[in-house]
Parts: structure tokens; C-alpha cells; sequence
């Protein structure tokens, strides 16, 4: 149980998280011709958001947007401690319903559809989700983190189909273009700004907060692939993170009907395709 | 042991004095002592059957006893053959005909006395004792208050709940019987009787709806019991001395002997838990007070079809057979869930939650290994705590706002608080980690993929709980909406026996969760290890993770009494127009506007009948299937 790093993730998930997003927004403003802000300016926003009044539409919505933020941080933890890759994802799962629940509990239109949406999308990516963990497990005999981390080689050479596939959620879990369909960091809204509509100050702080976790959650699932071979992860981190953003720049939204099924397909043609040659082909390769 | 015999009689007898006493308040005192007693008896039996490591015992006069079983089910066949001739139901005549006929045949060929036990209890019996005693039990003190209103709203309908409490105790007697009797021909008796409970409690209303329902279910059920039937041919072909008739000694003889008749008795399985293609009487069973809905179609006789094919999990492990079955309780799983998310009637969309998780288990008990099999009895236990709270809180809850559907319940969490705090227990207890049923899925995803070709099943899973995840949220979600119209607090209209009972089973359903280790290493892991030799788990740290999300869990609402005194409550937003006290926005001209949010449905993707008719084609042709490796003999 890698104790050490579970606690480097909750005390410098927000740092990291916070130079990464700010390293995408001074990107992604170069994209698009402007300067971009300060590298740190995520971080600045979510301090400056826990200054602001406590308004809220219904008391509920803290309580909530409390329980996403704590369950994530739990879900990052438990990650980064080498625990069971499942539990990991049904507690990834979990905090999502928190923040749903927490737009629900607003009872306004905006945020209500925004909640539907945000549902939509963690139903898209759950079969991939449970795909990534079976095919850790068809590798390594374990669904533990430490397993694949311990593992002598990268689990990429087993998984590249999967790894793509992967990639595709990744897009959806870091609300970026073309599936940011529940609420987006841009400019470019669609519901005012749907999921988080009601959400201010200190309560939208701790959403801002949550995602930075999750981001360098999702970021250490991809290292994961490559983890025998820490500097090719890194390497490869850094390069999707960069498609990542370029492809958040070049697409637009698309309905939500075809972000479902599109998720779906690819984790068939992806996710399943890859776990049937392994079950099948496994003892020859 | 007497207390085994009592458990199974003294229901019958309670259902007798209740059919003889008049309408008087007495009964429903009658009603809930024996509710009582029945409770107290199943936790003393479960206790006492534990530390001595399990009963078998046989009786004497058993023959006496087979008579007796064969007279009533000759009275209970010309009861429903009067029943289904007068109302011109003609298929069901003829099935009934068969299966009575076809099974006093199979008695004439009976040449032998086999010895063998009459009664076998291990863990698992203990578990379903336990289900049907507390759960059970608990429903029908739920009925009381229930019933009380539901005859106040519906003045229409024939009082006749001397009769519908009586079917409910000769039901519970008549499921102890079935989990704990070893002999085959005793169990379909008992079976039998489930069934026709079922079809009069269906009916209870006797409308034209609920005629056509009840039929529909007794039809579908006595083609599952023509199937059990079909088994005793084999096993007396087998041996006319009748000594396979006894359970354990058929499931110890292996595949070789026992793959036909174990599918046989398969089938009848499948028939009686709803899979596909016999999904649609369930779904039509809704139309039944609540109460019947969640004890027959939820937690116990739905379970009977599936405890009688985790029985013989053993015997399906690692055949071709087995995993058809298993594909066939997996292919529903993914369609009834599917199905699940197009409903927005409260009632459908837990009958089709229940029937997409007892495909679960059929997958499981299919599978066949010790993984699959302690995931299956874990499914059980959780399902049916977390599913029959569900339908006594629809059912309360239907009573007051007047509706089942979904979009009507928006904001209860106002009008009805510790009801509505209940059933977001109830739901987070069906899909959310670190509750029951999230560790018995978690389980089930295990023993998918340690299992051979189990990669179309964990697709199958990985799909359907997505889909789960999806119906149940929004139902959470809109529970918790509290949209600013002014909410009475009506509580307090709440009989006393409903809340009592929802209360205690929102309390099992979290403890059940929080004592799992405890649950697993008494009364499922000995029972797994019983058979196969050794057991699963989830790690020791894993559980103990998940025991610190319950706390958290738990602990985290404490907070809400912080954020209540800090922060101030402020409009909602709709592009900046004003908003009243009473949380409607104000038009132009002074016109206030409520709002209205609907759930989506995904109609456009996905409809009912489409649905159910590719997983009914699909599943039909899975049984074709399982026929064809039967006949070939690739079986095992």
C-alpha cells in the first residue's frame, strides 16, 4: 500500500492539476490567437472563489457538491494507494452522483438539464470504465493498481486497443469539446452553464476542486498503460494531454444522443474487441 | 427439528384462523403478532441451524404426507380449472390439465421408497429463511395499514382482505417449505402453492386488467412447472426407487446424471424469476396491491425461481448448458435495464430492476463456479432487502400524492421527508457503492471474468449497470428537485404500520451493508466452501475501504446542519427573470409560472416493445440452445 503517494495526491493534486489547467488554458488561448492568462490562474480562481459570499439557491447544493469533492479526493486516494481499480471506479461513480444530485437539488431548469446531461455522460463511459479494470485484470491476474504498477511490462503491448479506446471517454472526462455536453470551461455554452448553473462561490470552489482531482486521476490512468517505463508514461501523458486540447479546440459540441453512442461503440469496437483476443488469443501471445 | 416444521406450519395455520375470523380490528393485532412471531421464529431457527452446522432430518409417515400433497393438488387444479374455463381462459385449462395429469403419472411411477432426507437445511436455506421471515413478515404489517387505505381509495373493490391476508401467510408457509425441503416432489408442491397464491393475490381486484394479468402469470408459471414435471420422468427413468427424487443426492451424482433434469427444473426457474421470454407477467403482476408486489414479485417467490437454480449451480458449472442459461440471465439483465430507462412508472421501473437483476443471478447460478455462486447469494440478500423497501415506500408514497408515476414524485423529499430520505436509501442501496448490491455486482463482475467465455457476460454487465446507474440517479434526482411550490409536510398521514415496517427495512438495508464481512462468513462463505471446497471474498482491504465510505456516507449529512446556518438562500436562475416566495418566476403581465422538469427517457433510442421483443427472440433462442446441447449430449 503506497501510503506516500496517496498522501503527495491529496496535498499536490490541486498544484499539479492547477499547473496543468493552466498550462491548457495558456495553450489553448495561443490556438486561438490570444495571450492566455497566468500559468497559475486556475489555482487564483478557486482561492478567490472561497472568498466570495455564501449564496446559494437551496442549502442541499453544498451538501453535495461537499460529498463529490470528499468521495473524489477518496476515489483519487484510493488510486494512487495501489487499491482495487474497481472500487476505484464505482467510488469514481459515486462522487459523480453526488454532483448530479447536487444540480438536482437546485430545482431550476438550466441546472436540471445540465444534471440529465452530466447523467447521460456517466453512463457513456462506464462500460469503458469497467473494460479498462477487466483488461488490467486479464493482464496482470489482479484488479490492483500496485499489481499493474509492479508489473514487468507496460500493459500497453496487451491493451492498445483498449488504450485507445480509452482515450475516447478521456475527452468526455475532462469536458472537453466535442463532449463537453453537461457544462464546459469555454466560452461556448450551451445551457447557460448547465451543470453548475447554480453553483457560486465556496460551493463552485469545491466542484472547481474536485475536477482538478479528477484530472490528475484520469491523467494517472493513462500513465498507468505505460507504467513499467516511467518516462515513456510521462511522455505519453503529456502528448495526449496536448491532443487532448488541440482536439478541445478544432471540434464542436456534438447532440448528446451521439456522444452515448458513440461512447458505446467504442467500447464494443475498443474495449470489448480487445478483452475477446485476450481471452481467446491469450495463451498465444 | 420441530422449529423447521413450525416455521412452515404455523403460517398455514394462522392464514386458516384468519380466513375463519369476521372483519374486527382484531385481525389486524392477529396479523401482526404472527408477524411478529414469525420474525422472532426465523432469527431463533437461523441461530440455532448455524451453530450446529446445519439440519437433515426426515419424518415419519412421509408417505402419508406425499398423499395428503397429491389430494391438494388435485383440489388446487379443479379450483383453477373451474377458474379458468368459466372466464374462457383456454390455454390455461389445457396446461393445467397437463402439468396435474403429467405429474400424477410421473407419482404411478414411483415403484420404490428411496431413503433420503425429507429436509435439508444449510446456510443458504438459512439465508432465504431469514429473507422470507423478516422481509416477509414486515411486508404483511406494512399490508395492514396499506390495505386499510388502499380499500378508503379504491371503494370499488371487494373487501376481502380476510382472504388476501391469508394467501399472504399460506404463501410465507409455503416458501419456507420450498427452501427447505430436499424432496424434489414436496418442493413442487410448495412450488404450486406460490403459484397459485400469486395468481389470486394478482387478482385481488378482479378487474378486467387484473383478471388478464393473473392469467397471464398463472399461464407462464404452470408452463415452468410443466418443465418440473418433466424432470421427475427423468429422474425416476433414472431411478424408479425415487432415491435422486432427494435433492443433495441428485446434485452428488454430477452433470452425467443430473444436467437434464437440473435444466428441466431450469426452466421452470426461469418461468417463475420472470427472465426473458417470461418477462411480461411480472411486469403485468404490477397492477396488484402494493404489498403483493413487493413480497411475490420482488423479494421472495421471484427468489424461489432463483434459489432453485443456484441449487444446481453446481451441476451447470463448466458445461455449455450452464452458460446458455447464464447467457439467458445476462441477455435480460441487459434488456430489462434497458427497458427500465424508458419507464416512468414507478412500478414498472422497479419490475423490470427486479427482473434485470434476478438475470443476474441466473448468471451467476449458470456460471456455476464458488465466485459465481457466492455472488449470486450475495445478490439475494441485498436485492431483496433493498428492492421490497423500494415498493413499500412507492406504495406509501402512491397513496398520498395519488399517482405512481416518476414525474409526479418531484421534491417529496419536502412533502414526505423521512419517506423520501428512505427511498434514497432504498435506491442507493440498488446501484450505489458502498452498498449491498455495488458489492454483490462488484462480485459478479469477478466471477464473469475468472470464468470460461465470461467476457460476453462482462460486456452484458458492463452495459446493463451503466444503464442502471442511469434510471436510478434520475429517479433520485428528481426525488430531491424541490421545485418551490409550497410542500405540506403530510407525514403524519402515514399509518403507523407502514412507517414501522419501512423504517426497520431502511434500517436493515444499511446494516446489512455495514455487518457484510459478518453476513459473508456466516452464512454464505460456509455454504460456498460446503461445495466447492473453498471460498471467494474481496479482500480484506477492500472491505475495509468500503466500511470507510459507509461511515463516510453516514457522517457526511451531519454537514448539512453547517451549511444551514451559513449560507444564505438566494433566487434561482432562469436568464435573470424575477422569482416569488414562493419559488415561481414572474412573466411579463404579472403572470407567475411554475416549473416543470421532466426526466429524460430515451425513447427515441430505445422502446419498450422493441426491446423486449429482440431480448425475448434472443433469450428463446438461448433455450432452443440449451435444449440442442441437452439432446447432443455436449453438455458437460
Amino acid at each position: 500500500m503506497n501510503i506516500l503517494m496517496a498522501l503527495a495526491y491529496i496535498v499536490l493534486a490541486p498544484f499539479v492539476g492547477g499547473i496543468v489547467v493552466g498550462i491548457d488554458r495558456r495553450i489553448t488561448a495561443r490556438m486561438q490567437g490570444r495571450v492566455g492568462p497566468p500559468l497559475l490562474q486556475p489555482i487564483y480562481d478557486i482561492l478567490k472563489l472561497f472568498e466570495k459570499d455564501k449564496k446559494i439557491a437551496r442549502e442541499e447544493i453544498s451538501f453535495y457538491a461537499l460529498c463529490y469533492l470528499i468521495f473524489m479526493i477518496f476515489t483519487g486516494a484510493l488510486f494512487f494507494l495501489g487499491g482495487d481499480l474497481l472500487l476505484v471506479i464505482f467510488a469514481l461513480t459515486l462522487a459523480h452522483v453526488f454532483l448530479i444530485l447536487a444540480a438536482y437539488a437546485a430545482g431550476s431548469p438550466y441546472s436540471f438539464v445540465g444534471a440529465e446531461r452530466e447523467l447521460i455522460m456517466v453512463m457513456a463511459v462506464e462500460p469503458m470504465l469497467i473494460f479498462v479494470a477487466v483488461g488490467f485484470y486479464m493482464v496482470t491476474g489482479s484488479f490492483d493498481v500496485s499489481a499493474v504498477m509492479g508489473y514487468g511490462t507496460s500493459v500497453i503491448v496487451w491493451l492498445p486497443l483498449l488504450f485507445i479506446g480509452f482515450l475516447y471517454i478521456l475527452t468526455l472526462k475532462l469536458r472537453k469539446s466535442p463532449f463537453d455536453i453537461s457544462t464546459s470551461h469555454h466560452a461556448h455554452q450551451e445551457l447557460v452553464k448547465g451543470l453548475t448553473t447554480e453553483f457560486a462561490g465556496p460551493t463552485f470552489g469545491m466542484v472547481e476542486l474536485a475536477h482538478l482531482y479528477e484530472t490528475m486521476l484520469m491523467l494517472g490512468i493513462v500513465w498507468l498503460f505505460f507504467a513499467a517505463n516511467p518516462l515513456i508514461a510521462l511522455l505519453v501523458v503529456i502528448v495526449v494531454y496536448l491532443l487532448e486540447i488541440f482536439i478541445d479546440n478544432a471540434t464542436a459540441r456534438v447532440k448528446w444522443p451521439f456522444a452515448l453512442r458513440s461512447c458505446w461503440i467504442a467500447a464494443i469496437i475498443f474495449g470489448v474487441v480487445n478483452l475477446g483476443i485476450l481471452a481467446y488469443l491469450g495463451g498465444v501471445i | 427439528m420441530d422449529l423447521t416444521l413450525f416455521l412452515i406450519l404455523f403460517p398455514a395455520l394462522v392464514a386458516l384462523v384468519l380466513m375463519l375470523l369476521p372483519d374486527h380490528p382484531l385481525r389486524d393485532t392477529l396479523i401482526k403478532a404472527a408477524a411478529l412471531i414469525l420474525i422472532a421464529g426465523s432469527v431463533i431457527f437461523a441461530a440455532l441451524t448455524l451453530s450446529a452446522g446445519g439440519l437433515a432430518f426426515s419424518i415419519e409417515n412421509a408417505g402419508m404426507v406425499s398423499l395428503l400433497m397429491q389430494v391438494i393438488e388435485i383440489l388446487i387444479a379443479v379450483g383453477l380449472l373451474y377458474l379458468s374455463v368459466k372466464y374462457r381462459q383456454h390455454i390455461v385449462t389445457v396446461l393445467v390439465i397437463a402439468q396435474t395429469g403429467l405429474f400424477l403419472y410421473a407419482e404411478t411411477l414411483l415403484t420404490g421408497h428411496a431413503t433420503g432426507f425429507a429436509f435439508v437445511v444449510d446456510e443458504f436455506s438459512v439465508v432465504m429463511a431469514l429473507i422470507i421471515g423478516i422481509i416477509g413478515s414486515l411486508i404483511c404489517i406494512y399490508a395492514v395499514g396499506y390495505m386499510k387505505d388502499f380499500h378508503a381509495h379504491h371503494p370499488e373493490v371487494k373487501d376481502n382482505r380476510r382472504g388476501f391476508f391469508a394467501l399472504l401467510f399460506i404463501f410465507l408457509g409455503a416458501m419456507f417449505g420450498v427452501v427447505f425441503t430436499n424432496n424434489l416432489m414436496w418442493l413442487f408442491f410448495f412450488w404450486e402453492i406460490t403459484t397459485v397464491c400469486s395468481f389470486l393475490l394478482i387478482g385481488y381486484k378482479w378487474d378486467e386488467e387484473s383478471q388478464k394479468n393473473a392469467f397471464w402469470a398463472l399461464l407462464l408459471n404452470v408452463l415452468g412447472g410443466i418443465g418440473f414435471v418433466a424432470a421427475f420422468f427423468v429422474i425416476l427413468g433414472i431411478d424408479p426407487t425415487g432415491s435422486y427424487l432427494f435433492m443433495d443426492t441428485l446434485i452428488a451424482a454430477g452433470p452425467a446424471l443430473a444436467l437434464l433434469p437440473a435444466s428441466l427444473i431450469g426452466f421452470a426457474g426461469l418461468t417463475k424469476s420472470a427472465q426473458m421470454p417470461f418477462s411480461s407477467w411480472l411486469v403485468g403482476a404490477m397492477v396488484a396491491p402494493t404489498p403483493v408486489s413487493a413480497l411475490l414479485h420482488s423479494s421472495t417467490m421471484v427468489k424461489a425461481g432463483v434459489y432453485i437454480i443456484v441449487r444446481f449451480a453446481p451441476i451447470f458449472e463448466g458445461t455449455m448448458t450452464g452458460f446458455c442459461f447464464a447467457l439467458v440471465g445476462g441477455v435480460t439483465f441487459l434488456m430489462a435495464s434497458a427497458v427500465a430507462v424508458t419507464q416512468s412508472n414507478a412500478k414498472r421501473v422497479l419490475a423490470y430492476s427486479t427482473i434485470a437483476n434476478l438475470g443476474l443471478i441466473v448468471a451467476c447460478a449458470g456460471i456455476g463456479t464458488y465466485e459465481a455462486v457466492w455472488a449470486a447469494v450475495l445478490l439475494i440478500i441485498f436485492h431483496a432487502v433493498a428492492k421490497s423497501l423500494l415498493f413499500l415506500c412507492v406504495g406509501t408514497v402512491e397513496h398520498r400524492i395519488k399517482s405512481r408515476d416518476i414525474e409526479d414524485m418531484g421534491g417529496i423529499i419536502a412533502a414526505l421527508p423521512r419517506i423520501g430520505v428512505m427511498m434514497i436509501v432504498g435506491i442507493s442501496g440498488m446501484f450505489l457503492a458502498p452498498f449491498g448490491m455495488l458489492i454483490s455486482k462488484w462480485a459478479t463482475l469477478r466471477a464473469f471474468v475468472d470464468a470460461q467465455h465470461g467476457i460476453i457476460l462482462v460486456a452484458l454487465l458492463g452495459f446493463g449497470s451503466a444503464l442502471t446507474l442511469f434510471f436510478w440517479t434520475k429517479w433520485m434526482g428528481k426525488l430531491i428537485a424541490v421545485t418551490g411550490r409550497s410542500f405540506e409536510n403530510y407525514e403524519n398521514e402515514i399509518s403507523r404500520s407502514e412507517f414501522s415496517s419501512i423504517t426497520t427495512i431502511a434500517i436493515l438495508t444499511v446494516a446489512a451493508c455495514m455487518l457484510f464481512p459478518l453476513v459473508s462468513l456466516y452464512l454464505v462463505e460456509p455454504y460456498v466452501i460446503g461445495i466447492y471446497g473453498h471460498a471467494a471474498g474481496l479482500g480484506q482491504w477492500n472491505v475495509i475501504i468500503m466500511l470507510m465510505m459507509l461511515v463516510l456516507f453516514l457522517m457526511l449529512p451531519l454537514s448539512v446542519y453547517h451549511f444551514r446556518n451559513s449560507h444564505s438562500v438566494v433566487p434561482r436562475y432562469l436568464g435573470g427573470r424575477a422569482m416569488n416566495e414562493k419559488g415561481q418566476f414572474l412573466g411579463s403581465l404579472g403572470r407567475e409560472w411554475d416549473i416543470e422538469m421532466s426526466n429524460y427517457y430515451l425513447t427515441e433510442q430505445m422502446q419498450e416493445k422493441g426491446l423486449a421483443t429482440k431480448g425475448n427472440l434472443v433469450c428463446i433462442g438461448l433455450i432452443v440452445l440449451i435444449a440442442l446441447t441437452l439432446v447432443m449430449g455436449v453438455g458437460a
